[in-house]
């Protein structure tokens, strides 16, 4: 698989601190040496007001290229990565074109060779034009670099042609990631189903519509004996069949976005459409679960999900918005404000399952403290606080749900593959 | 009574039964009590809202509605105009914010607003300086169909509290059904969900309703009120209930389901012969008619209570400043009955 960025010389310098790197068992003041983009020496150091941990890996991203360019472009997607601690970005196929065939993905590494300050790699569609008929050519598409395969934004409706993608893809040896919603289910809905939808009167997406999809897709990729990585993961119920996978020995992982671990469908009572995203909120129990879920490693993963839209097609009536948040520029603050900070979780998994984690899941590189490693780190001042603002953003939209709230903790150094691309 | 000076609301819209206490709810009902007063006499304009501008901002189609906020306006003596999305910029592509905004130069004291989606008032609330009344967002409010309703049943009931309101049909995609329930638990009366298990929202009975799918249940009520049963309902591959003919069979008002001393009401357009039966809607125990009456009282009371006191919009000096300008006080006084 092929992550691409532009070229440019690898940077040495030093950073002292307290050091994090939970995978590795580390945590006490050090200082890191790097030369020419690698960790050449780790020695005690004193400890700063800063904390250092191995960079972050964004397993889903949209950077709306080709097609989109006025709601991102791969450098100023990329430049938000920076700004948010992430060293490698994983981008998805629902693009205009839709990334189907090796001529666009092969456009669209060459496009990230040239503009994206971040590696970044791309997954491709399990099905042409995404519309569910027939498969992609995967073998080709992964020659090209497709990180793993998925129709993210909608989901693989036909069981028979999911099936057909698992077995298919095993020449690829790339994971399907799946969108798992049942639109018979989810149709004409804009909000979870529940007391905030049926107070406002707003159509109904049930956690059914995902968790029988989930529980479809789990039991094919067991019969074939396939990973399969479960998006965006909402309800409780989803977690719950997950978790049942898992106690039967499925290579199945899970990934969980920042909106959902932190906010409920209460939001939606605003109707601000910078809280309607699919799936939707769900409820205080499904909140709860998707945090024990990541506690305990059963989602190994954190995703943004980073979705921009206009700001003309989100300032329209909740019913009438498209859905998405972005979210790299704030994930690592607003989970370490609304969850570390009150306890809910540690800053250690949190650091875990958002680098180790989802790099594990898609068998890109890990980041890691060591010498002779490619130096990808973060440097994070927990003390800051700061206001999100449209104009704090580097994203070329600002459809966040985090805007004009107050954070703590702040990325203030990223290294990405051994080049620093972001300094505050 | 040589002036007419109510009390009135300090809020700035009407754009939910969830943004009122129970002490705006009575208090916009008696000042419509007071206005249905100087209906009766022989001219029947009030000099009230003389030189205010309201403005109606329809999306979707409406007679009851749209006519009885214009009469509305027009007896209170604004200044009204009417603007549909059929024939207008929306038909040209317009977004919702730049028509707003356009509307909103004309520094209109209030624009109404009846919008298939939900959230379009709020938004239209967040880009001018008028007050919005919201006449119905999709499935979401119409507050003042609810305001109306309770004003019905108090005249023909004499009281509100404590009554019990049987709610029967396709509750689901009735932003009235959610208004109502909202607007009776305010006064203290009970509602009563009465529908096939496929038109009850899931959790709705966190309104604080009860919820029945049992037609026999509005035994108990003192009042029924039958929800139109929406043809687009029916398309197929999304019926939500087999057919209309068995939907009647098990829901509708017929005379044999009502007692004596019930009262029955609709908020219109009725099908008759679907959710009500023709010999139940022209009977006497129908407040149908007295429901479109109350709607024109209640409306012009929801323009008074938003509007009557305040300074006159946009008659300040053109310094072009937007919000409430301060105004003569020769403007601010109260006028004079007619």
């Amino acid at each position: 698989m092929i992550l691409a960025s532009r070229n440019g010389t690898a940077d040495s310098l030093a950073l002292e601190g307290r050091v994090i790197a939970p995978k590795q068992g580390i945590d006490e003041s050090l200082r890191i040496a790097i030369t020419d983009g690698v960790i050449t020496g780790i020695e005690p150091g004193d400890a700063r007001a800063a904390a250092i941990a191995p960079a972050f890996v964004d397993p889903h991203v949209h950077l709306r290229t080709p097609g989109r360019e006025d709601e991102e472009t791969l450098r100023s997607g990329t430049e938000a990565a920076a700004a948010g601690g992430f060293c490698a970005i994983v981008a998805m196929p629902n693009t205009d074109p839709v990334v189907d065939s090796a001529s666009v993905l092969g456009a669209l590494v060459e496009r990230a060779r040239e503009e994206a300050i971040v590696p970044t790699g791309f997954m491709a569609a399990i099905s042409t034009g995404q519309r569910g008929e027939e498969l992609t050519e995967m073998v080709e598409l992964a020659s090209a670099g497709a990180v793993a395969f998925t129709d993210d934004g909608r989901p693989v409706e036909s069981a028979g042609l999911l099936r057909r993608a698992l077995q298919y893809s095993a020449l690829t040896r790339r994971p399907l990631a799946l969108h798992c919603e049942d639109p018979t289910l989810s149709r004409g809905g804009h909000a979870h189903e529940g007391v905030v939808s049926a107070e406002l009167g707003l159509g109904a997406y049930p956690s059914t519509a995902e968790s029988v999809m989930v529980e479809r897709d789990l039991s094919l990729a067991a019969v074939e004996g396939r990973p399969i990585h479960l998006m965006h993961l909402s309800a409780r119920e989803s977690l719950a069949a997950l978790d049942v996978a898992l106690a039967n020995g499925a290579t199945a992982t899970g990934e969980v976005t920042p909106h959902h671990l932190v906010l409920t469908d209460d939001a939606v009572r605003s109707l601000d459409p910078n809280v309607k995203m699919n799936p939707p909120l769900r409820s205080e129990r499904d909140r709860a679960a998707l945090r024990d879920g990541l506690r305990r490693g059963a989602i190994s993963c954190i995703a943004t999900d980073h979705a921009p839209h206009a700001r003309h097609e989100k300032d329209v009536p909740f019913e009438e918005a498209p859905c998405g948040v972005t979210g790299l520029e704030t994930a690592f603050a607003a989970l370490y404000t609304h969850l570390v900070l009150p306890g809910e979780l540690s800053l250690e998994t949190l650091l875990e399952r958002m680098s180790s984690g989802p790099a594990c899941v898609f068998g890109l590189d890990e980041p890691k403290i060591e010498v002779g490693a490619r130096a990808n780190l973060v440097v994070l001042d927990l003390d800051a606080e700061w206001i999100v603002t449209e104009e704090g953003f580097r994203s070329l939209s600002a459809n966040s749900w985090l805007l004009g709230t107050t954070l703590r903790g702040r990325v203030v150094r990223t290294i990405a593959n051994g080049r620093e691309v972001f300094a505050a | 009574m040589s002036e007419l000076r109510l009390p009135v609301s300090d809020r700035r819209h009407l754009l939910s039964i969830p943004d009122l206490d129970r002490g705006d709810v009575e208090r916009i009902l008696d000042t419509a009590r007071s206005l249905a007063a100087t209906l009766d006499r022989e001219v029947k304009k009030l000099p009230t809202l003389r030189g205010r501008t309201v403005v109606n901002l329809f999306y979707e189609s409406s007679t009851r509605t749209l006519s009885s906020f214009e009469l509305a306006a027009k007896r209170l003596s604004a200044d009204t105009m009417s603007v549909r999305s059929a024939g207008s910029s929306v038909d040209k592509g317009e977004s919702l914010k730049d028509t707003a905004l356009t509307l909103a130069a004309y520094d209109p004291d209030v624009i109404v607003v009846r919008h298939p989606a939900i959230g379009a008032p709020a938004l239209v609330a967040r880009y001018t300086d008028a007050h919005v009344v919201n006449a119905g967002d999709g499935k979401h409010q119409h507050p003042t169909q609810a305001l109306l309703d309770l004003y019905a049943m108090r005249e023909a009931l004499g009281r509100l509290e404590g009554l019990t309101v049987a709610i029967v049909g396709d509750v689901l995609h009735s932003r009235v059904a959610r208004s109502l329930v909202q607007a009776l638990g305010l006064v203290g009366a009970h509602s009563l969900l009465v529908a096939p298990p496929t038109l009850l929202p899931r959790g709705i009975e966190a309104l604080g309703c009860d919820v029945s799918t049992d037609i026999a249940a509005i035994d108990a009520a003192d009042v029924i009120y039958a929800l139109r049963m929406q043809a687009e309902r029916m398309r197929p591959g999304e019926a939500f209930v087999p057919s209309l003919r068995e939907y009647s069979a098990l829901y509708a008002i017929t005379p044999e389901r009502v007692r004596t001393g019930q009262v029955v009401m609709h908020p219109g357009p009725m099908n008759r012969g679907v959710e009500i039966d023709p010999r139940v809607a022209d009977s006497a125990a129908a407040l149908v008619s007295d429901q479109v009456r109350a709607g024109l009282v209640v409306r012009m009371a929801v323009l008074y209570d938003l509007v009557a006191q305040r300074p006159v919009r946009g008659s300040g000096p053109g310094d072009g400043a937007r919000g409430n300008r301060e105004v003569p006080p020769s403007l601010t006084a109260a006028p004079e009955m007619v």
